[in-house]
């Protein structure tokens, strides 16, 4: 098959077409903000958002309404109550805090899963609709919905671009950073919303449980392969990019989910910058060995 | 409604078989969860339990999908790949990254044999993927109660066979290997056990609602008390009763899915503990007098009297 035919093939139907749109809007944001949450190590509660997404969109579809609209209320409400809660939380201080923080997040977690689980059996044969909800589709992707993702995308990177400074210099050094006068809690409960917001969008592409794929894999592929601020950024959009373009591509041809495909490629792409990393290190410490202490 | 409907012809929960099946193995089960998932918020690895939890899901739709036993798949899984997160993953928060990438992978795994599973075969069950996820504790037979049982029971005696070296080997790793424990070795085993905890307990609430069992729990019990045996037991307790009163709730409520009125409850759990736990903290704080009746405080006063005095 050419190119051109390929291609025509593909953007033959307006559904693919919102498709991509849709993905690209997503990749950009999850790729920018999820770079930032490598960083702050805040995966597990990207992840615990996106999860809330869920019972937000069944709920959504419950009352009637866009199952859009639940993902964003109920990811970004719960981006504030997480910024709510570590005040409490890191008052145990030490070493336990930690854990028991992450265990209330997963409680947090196996809740809001519950609940969406309630929200799809009160509404009766909504049964097909659980596995979009959870594992994404690329067919019901509306032109609305991608208006709307696109302001939303458009309005977080712009928020994310005037606190990346202080939010960068924060998420290295929190205790610097408040003596310096930066805001840090108020940077960081900013930063949550902004996560909820990707992790909302990236759930109507990959779906709730797979918004890892998006939002994690291709920020953490770019950290392997750079310790540069901006060209760690660009990397991880890029990633995303491509992942879900290609994902789509192929999901639109082949008879398995785009998740699966979408997972499958940025996977692939952490493991290769996995197995760079460890061969460049490798010989890296064989050559540097005289002067070890410098790279040390 | 039906509820009250059997009460007035005599019956009472217990008098229904599938409630009985229910309560046997859902009691086991819980247990099992609540012992186990006490190590696992004491390691600081409930992350690595939301992974595994996720693998039951690929598993059980692996063997679905291969036209195997759906536990076949289930327990190979979550065992091997318990092990191996034990033996490669180490323990750092720093590898989270790597635990939540690999799982997200994992999980489109999953999808994938779910798209054969439902393609393949046209008389496949296509409630299977609903009951993997979402657990059918009110639909097993007894011969699957019996069969949780047992397994939860057997998991049940090796934990407590390895629960003294696990808590040294948890708590202080360097003085246990000192002592001769095999720490490294424990790691890894302890992620098996906890991978096949995920398996059993996936079957009756599902893979993506173990972890209301496996964390809300223990981590209430941690609120409650600081004594790590005393929290061990809590924490099954606590899960044995948050699978009673769920299972109680959904019979009397039949609109509502068992699986969501036992993680209701175990996370009702945990938001009590914690506020209770969050206003005795305020009261203790607030009159600072060093007359408080607390014996912690009084012993902590003494020790760090003592100390002053060496």
């Amino acid at each position: 098959m050419n190119p051109a035919g390929f291609l025509a093939e593909l953007f033959a139907y307006p559904f693919m077409v919102n498709a991509f749109q849709a993905g690209t809007i997503v990749a950009v944001a999850a790729g920018a903000i999820g770079w930032f949450m490598v960083q702050r190590r805040q995966s597990f509660a990207g992840h615990t958002l996106a999860v809330i997404g869920f019972p937000g969109a069944a709920g959504a579809t419950l009352l009637g309404l866009s199952p859009a609209v639940g993902y964003f209320v109920a990811c970004i409400g719960g981006a504030l109550v997480i910024a709510a809660l570590p005040a409490t939380g890191r008052a145990g201080g030490e070493l336990g805090g930690a854990s028991e923080e992450s265990a209330a997040i997963g409680t947090v977690q196996a809740f809001a899963l519950a609940c969406g689980f309630l929200f799809v059996s009160l509404y009766k044969g909504f049964l097909g609709g659980l596995n979009n909800l959870l594992f994404g589709t690329i067919t019901g992707v509306t032109t609305g919905q991608v208006a709307l993702l696109a302001v939303a995308g458009l309005v977080s990177l712009a928020a994310l671009a005037s606190i990346a400074r202080p939010l960068l210099f924060s998420s290295i050094d929190p205790a610097i950073a408040g003596s310096r006068g930066v805001p840090v809690r108020a940077v960081s409960a900013a930063f949550l919303v902004l996560l909820g917001v990707a992790a909302a969008g990236t759930s109507q592409v990959t779906g709730s449980l797979l918004v890892f794929s998006l939002l994690v894999a291709p920020a953490a592929t770019a950290t392997r392969l750079t310790a540069r601020p901006v060209l760690g950024i660009a990397l991880s959009v890029v990633i995303a990019l491509a992942a879900t373009w290609a994902g789509e591509a192929i999901a639109y041809f082949s008879p398995y989910p785009i998740g699966f495909w979408v997972a499958s490629l940025a996977f692939a792409a952490f493991v290769a910058a996995t197995a760079w990393q460890a061969a460049r290190e490798h010989h890296g410490r064989r050559r540097a060995r005289p002067n070890a202490g410098v790279w040390a | 409604m039906t509820g009250i409907a059997a009460f007035g012809t005599g019956g009472w929960i217990l008098s229904e078989p599938f409630m009985q099946n229910a309560f046997i193995a859902g009691t086991a089960v819980a247990l099992l969860a609540g012992l186990v998932g006490h190590f696992v918020v004491l390691r600081g690895q409930v992350f690595a339990g939301d992974a595994l939890s996720h693998v039951a899901y690929t598993g059980a739709l692996a063997a679905l999908a291969a036209g195997l036993d759906l536990r076949l798949g289930l327990f190979t899984a979550t065992i091997g790949i318990g092990f191996a997160l034990g033996l490669f993953g180490g323990r750092g928060a720093s590898d989270d990254v790597v635990i939540g990438t690999t799982f997200a992978w994992i999980l489109g795994l999953g999808v994938f044999f779910l798209s054969i599973y439902t393609t393949r075969s046209s008389t496949s069950d296509s409630t299977a993927n609903v009951k993997v996820l979402f657990g059918s504790i009110l639909g097993i037979s007894s011969a699957a109660a019996q069969s949780e049982t047992w397994t939860a029971a057997g998991l049940i005696l090796v934990l407590l066979a390895i629960a003294r070296p696990l808590l040294f080997a948890s708590l202080d790793p360097a003085g246990a290997s000192a002592r001769g424990i095999p720490v490294r070795f424990l790691g890894p085993f302890f992620l098996a056990l906890l991978g096949a905890t995920a398996a059993t307990a996936s079957q009756l609430v599902g893979a993506l609602l173990v972890f209301g069992l496996l964390a809300a729990p223990p981590a209430a019990a941690r609120k409650l008390t600081d004594r790590p045996w005393t929290a061990f037991w809590l924490s099954g307790a606590l899960a044995v009763a948050a699978v009673w009163a769920g299972l109680a709730l959904a019979y009397w409520v039949p609109t509502l899915p068992s699986s969501f009125t036992i993680t209701g409850a175990a996370s009702l759990e945990y938001a009590t503990a914690a506020t209770a736990s969050w206003i005795l903290a305020r009261r203790a704080r607030i009159p600072a007098s060093p007359d408080s009746s607390n014996p912690e405080t009084r012993q902590g006063a003494r020790a760090t009297a003592g100390s002053r005095h060496r």
